[in-house]
């Protein structure tokens, strides 16, 4: 009936699974509906709505990109929308989320249900066999289905917890987009932008929340840098050494402007102060000239807030453009120790940015290269590969590289 | 039909120095070597799939124990003088095309852009059986 409606079968379809899933979730818990089959209907039409909604967003937005169209011509969401709209999208998004789940079948559920993408578009995008991506998505809907999860929006008590946990998803949805792998050029879909669009979805159902807010601000504040984040032949660009005149001024605008209103009224959170971080870099028009103070004294709230050892070596480099390599080398003896990151390459790849601006050039090349053995990303391999190379075939005695 | 290609990295029967202590024009031209593969190949309809591994210090062995516990050494990897660096999975017309490709890949640039003529395997998948089976 759906598919005769709207002609496209597969998007009926899944319209239909998700109905399904809502009656699963919703009937035990508050009983039958009066007519079984009209509510089926009913939830799956305006679930099937949504679907076309965001394929046409989407069309609407890949096919602007392909004329370079400048300014945003998409319409805004409907100011009568009704509630009821606005609840089902957050109790979705909380549903797909669910700590029950792992992560991996949680950001599949969250593309597949809330972002509308087809599950051919995610298994491309994770470069992983469109069989192994269905399998991965009916099992989290066959999850949420057995665990009896009611199909309303958690209890106050469980709010903070469940709603980080939100933000988390979107957050890795958003990292994977921006992880430059082999097969980087062969996506379709890009997931930066697609978890751009649901942290603003968020941040318009939940417009108080502080953290979504800095979520939002701290994705488009890294994001204005992607253009300028890599070479012509894809090689990773370090911040300092990126050309600025390719950053996004009207992201770094929109960033800048959210993460300084959340601030202001707070809570302050993780995802604020680190695009506050963001925003400093951003804001500053040439390397030399970034408010590194300002950095630390961020990055030294974040780590009391959130004890994560990966911030306390951010703050260790900050502390070295602060203070001086040696300072900052005295501050990673803290998170060298912290078993959390036994093994991790970031631990040596940090020693030896530290050793390179102290001009101590053996140390550093040791320690770029034993980096390189460690990480896991291939782009980031070759970065460190080359920092090393061009290290060590370098004059001896090389002063130390300004910064 | 596919063709598995492993690129094993032999330091046996090769007199190139590891990647490690290259240059870096010499390390950029490996690489942008091997962009250029996928590409080609991408641009060819024949890439399916390709990836690099993780070096032999992330590799571990694993076996059954006790109860189907898992067992993990972590060697001996960090001794061996050859490891697979990685795999490309094509999908060509005939064997000959997976020799030519894998033949390409083996004059990747090394030191002073000589090829390194590293030794690649070429493996036929099996495929499902055919309709009239």
């Amino acid at each position: 009936m759906l598919s005769r409606r709207f002609g496209d079968f597969a998007t009926a379809e899944d319209a239909v699974q998700e109905a399904l899933l809502a009656a699963a979730t919703q009937w035990p818990d508050e009983g039958l509906p009066d007519n079984p089959r009209g509510w089926l209907i009913q939830v799956a039409y305006r679930r099937m709505i949504e679907l076309v909604r965001a394929e046409t967003a989407r069309r609407d937005r890949e096919e602007r990109a392909a004329r370079r169209e400048p300014g945003d011509r998409r319409a805004a969401p409907a100011a009568d929308e009704p509630p009821a709209d606005r609840d089902d999208t957050l109790t979705l998004l909380f549903l797909c989320c669910h700590p029950s789940l792992t992560t991996p079948s949680a950001i599949a559920l969250t593309l597949r249900a809330v972002g509308g993408l087809s599950t051919a578009e995610i298994a491309r995008a994770f470069l992983v066999p469109e069989a192994t991506m269905a399998q991965r998505i009916s099992r989290a809907k066959q999850r949420i289905r057995d665990s009896g999860l009611p199909f309303r929006l958690p209890e106050p008590a469980d709010r903070a917890a469940r709603l980080s946990a939100v933000l988390h998803v979107l957050y890795l949805i958003f990292t994977e987009g921006h992880t430059a792998s082999l097969g980087a050029d062969l996506r379709r879909v890009d997931l930066a932008e697609e978890a751009i669009r649901l942290a603003r979805e968020m941040h318009r159902l939940l417009p108080d929340d502080s953290e979504v807010a800095g979520l939002l601000a701290l994705m488009l504040l890294t994001d204005a840098r992607a253009d300028a984040r890599t070479g012509p032949s894809g090689e990773l660009i370090p911040l300092a050494e990126q050309d600025r005149s390719r950053w996004d001024p009207a992201a770094i605008a929109e960033g800048t402007a959210l993460v300084t209103t959340a601030m202001a009224r707070g809570p302050v959170g993780p995802y604020q102060l680190q695009a506050a971080v963001a925003a400093l870099h951003d804001e500053a028009p040439s390397a030399a000239a970034t408010d590194w103070p300002q950095i630390l004294a961020l990055y030294g709230v974040l780590e009391r807030l959130t004890g994560s050892p990966v911030v306390a070596l951010n703050r260790a480099v900050a502390t070295a453009m602060v203070h001086g390599p040696a300072a900052g080398l005295d501050a990673l003896a803290a998170p060298a120790a912290d078993p959390r990151l036994a093994g991790s390459h970031r631990l040596d790849a940090a020693r030896a940015h530290l050793h390179e601006m102290a001009g101590d050039r053996d140390a550093a090349v040791a320690h770029y290269r034993s980096a390189a053995a460690h990480t896991t990303s291939r782009r980031e391999q070759e970065y460190l590969l080359m920092r090393a190379a061009r290290l060590a075939t370098a004059p001896p005695n090389p002063p130390p590289p300004p910064r | 039909m596919k063709y598995m290609l492993l690129m094993q990295f032999s330091a046996v029967g090769t007199d190139f120095p590891p990647i490690e202590t290259w240059t870096p024009e010499e390390i950029r031209a490996h690489i942008g070597f091997m962009g250029e593969v996928n590409e080609k190949l991408a641009a060819a309809g024949e890439l399916v799939q390709a990836e690099g591994l993780g070096g032999p210090h992330q590799a571990r062995i694993v076996r059954a124990g006790e109860g189907g516990a898992p067992v993990v050494t972590e060697g001996p990897f960090a001794e061996t003088k050859e490891f697979l660096a990685g795999w490309w999975i094509v999908d060509c017309e005939d064997v000959e095309r997976a020799v030519r490709i894998a033949a390409h890949i083996s004059t990747a640039p090394g030191p002073g852009g000589r090829p390194l003529n590293m030794p690649i395997e070429v493996h036929p998948v099996m495929s499902a059986p055919p309709q009239e089976m």
